[in-house]
């Protein structure tokens, strides 16, 4: 008997069958055209995975737990999703990756919001199965050509903002929370004249009675102006326009241009998919660089057996549109085991990423020339850490020491200029043709040999290490 | 504890003790061979908000070794002694420029 075919035309019969019988398609062959998902599922002891995976299939597309008369107005086998691979998990007795493909008409053009309301909705509550990960996602060129994706991308980045053949530096202003609006912006010129890129807005600096948001934009503008005139390069701070109402954003926005302010920021997990586009698209529109903080997603993504995997959202912001996001730094205190993060930082950069299970890639995806993003490395690193944060992200990365800046011995200015030296020697070093990895303590010690600020940072950091196991591994 | 100077800068390596002819070369041998096109690049100021510094003849498409660029970064210096000049490389595949350093300051 084949499952492949449901037969709505042989009558309505009411009542609860199978969900296998109709979404379970081992011989079905996906198309270009399809949306595909790599779901790790978990089923309830004595449910079938062959049950369950149809059951994801079905719950993420059109079914409904029992049979209704009007299926027989529609034709299924043009809209229904199709578990067409089951693969067992290595080294796990009760976890598959189950492979499923949607047909394109289930989604509507240009929203991230819709996908994930089909693909994530319902179906993780669902009672046979015990969890329920998306691994995942791979958007067909046909889905992906309805998104504007990155306002600006990498390239036109560096071409705003004149900086080439380098990571770009940045530091989130700290305390978290509690400045005056005025003495923040002094943090911020602080470290902007020290030679960093961009500072940034803490996520939860949003616009508190401590510091109102306008405030807080007017004083950072003058910072980022007195830098730039002082040391002659192209400077920014993240300013963060994430607000409680999509008009309030906007306003915000709408205040920074009128500032000719170089980048924003927006929290897009906690803002909220359609806010972030919407955003992403003004910032096209009005020529603003626009940051990404992803609040909320250890939430989502920690647990290896349930919830999305990071790259799944990461490939959501790409295309709901960002021009940087954060990533985890790999050596710092911070998740993320080095293959797995790479992986994704790829399908952040790249045009073009072949399917590569030891990355936890499970699908080829072609980006159709949307513009990349820059993998944004930040939390609990330091100079030391510099030679092996080029080694691992090249130069397509925004490397953000908070903590590494802010607390350096002499203060802000000087922390800024260790980090960039550092930086600088690194990045010489490399194109020399010398090994980061293997010489990182001696390109490191001579660059402190010259540079009073790098030797005091190095004095202060050296016996800093990061060794916590990583709790999702591939 | 020491007070940061105020002082000029001029983007990527420019932290750095300014580079020697030798250390230079390594940087213009590092473009040739990732397939970058080096071109010289000079202007009389260097405010970040200048995009465009002159082109020194135009991008050296055919040039095979690090030397030929440095003679060029010369030339240029010998005709514009109070001018800044900065190697840069484009990347024809990506189509982008992809490289910038500072190698001289009048």
């Amino acid at each position: 008997m084949s499952y492949t075919k449901t037969q709505a035309k042989a009558g309505y019969q009411a009542g609860v069958k199978d969900y296998r019988l109709t979404y379970y398609t081992p011989d079905y062959t996906p198309k270009d055209t399809d949306v595909l998902a790599a779901f790790r599922v978990t089923p309830q002891p004595g449910v079938p995975i062959e049950e369950a995976g149809a059951a994801v299939a079905a719950e993420s597309s059109t079914g409904t737990w029992t049979t209704v008369w009007t299926d027989g107005l529609t034709e299924l086998d043009r809209y229904k999703g199709r578990c067409y691979d089951i693969e067992p998990v290595p080294g796990e007795d009760n976890q598959w990756i189950c492979y499923i493909a949607y047909p394109l008409d289930l989604f509507e053009e240009g929203s991230v919001t819709n996908v994930l309301t089909s693909l994530v909705g319902n179906v993780f509550g669902f009672k046979a199965l015990r969890a329920l990960r998306l691994e995942d996602i791979r958007f067909p060129i046909a889905l992906v050509k309805t998104y504007q994706g990155p306002p600006h991308g990498i390239v036109v980045e560096r071409d705003k903002i004149n900086k080439y053949g380098r990571p770009l530096l940045g530091c989130t202003i700290k305390p978290k929370l509690g400045l005056s609006a005025k003495n923040y912006g002094r943090a911020v010129y602080e470290c902007l004249r020290g030679g960093l890129d961009f500072t940034k807005d803490d996520e939860n600096i949003n616009s508190q009675p401590f510091m109102r948001w306008r405030d807080r934009f007017l004083f950072v503008q003058d910072a980022i102006t007195k830098s730039q005139a002082e040391t002659g390069e192209i400077k920014g701070h993240y300013l963060n326009c994430t607000a409680g109402t999509c008009e309030e954003m906007m306003e915000r926005a709408e205040f920074a241009k009128e500032l000719k302010t170089p980048i924003i920021m927006h929290d897009y997990l906690t803002g909220g998919f359609t806010a972030n586009t919407t955003l992403a698209k003004w910032c096209r529109r009005n020529g603003i660089l626009l940051h990404i903080h992803r609040a909320m997603h250890a939430v989502i993504d920690r647990q290896k057996n349930h919830g999305i995997h990071f790259r799944v959202l990461a490939k959501c912001l790409r295309l709901s549109g960002g021009d940087h996001i954060h990533t985890g730094t790999v050596v710092g205190k911070l998740e993320g085991e080095r293959a797995s993060t790479m992986g994704f930082v790829d399908l952040l950069r790249e045009e073009h990423v072949e399917r590569d299970l030891s990355r936890g890639i499970y699908f080829t995806q072609d980006w159709a020339s949307m513009p990349g993003v820059m993998a944004v490395a930040s939390g609990g690193i330091h100079v030391w850490h510099m030679p092996a944060l080029l080694d691992i992200f090249g130069d397509d990365a925004v490397l953000q020491f908070g903590g590494g800046t802010l607390g350096h011995p002499w203060g802000n200015a000087p922390g800024a200029t260790a980090n960039r030296v550092a930086l600088e020697a690194c990045v010489k070093a490399r194109n020399e043709g010398r090994d980061l990895m293997r010489e990182a303590g001696d390109i490191i010690r001579e660059a402190a040999r010259w540079s009073p600020e790098l030797a005091a940072a190095c004095e202060l950091w050296k016996e800093i290490k990061f060794e916590y196991e990583a709790v999702d591994k591939l | 504890m020491q007070t940061l100077p105020k002082k000029k800068f001029y983007e990527t390596m420019s932290y750095l003790p300014p580079l020697t002819d030798a250390e230079i070369a390594k940087q213009i041998q590092y473009m040739l061979d990732k397939g970058y096109i080096p071109c010289v690049e000079f202007n009389e100021t260097s405010e970040p908000t200048m995009v465009y510094w002159t082109m020194w003849k135009l991008p050296l498409f055919s040039v095979r070794s690090p030397q030929e660029v440095l003679s060029e970064v010369n030339a240029c210096r010998s005709s514009y002694p109070g001018c800044f000049i900065r190697v840069i490389g484009f990347d024809n595949i990506r189509q982008c420029q992809t490289m910038s350093f500072i190698v001289y300051k009048p």
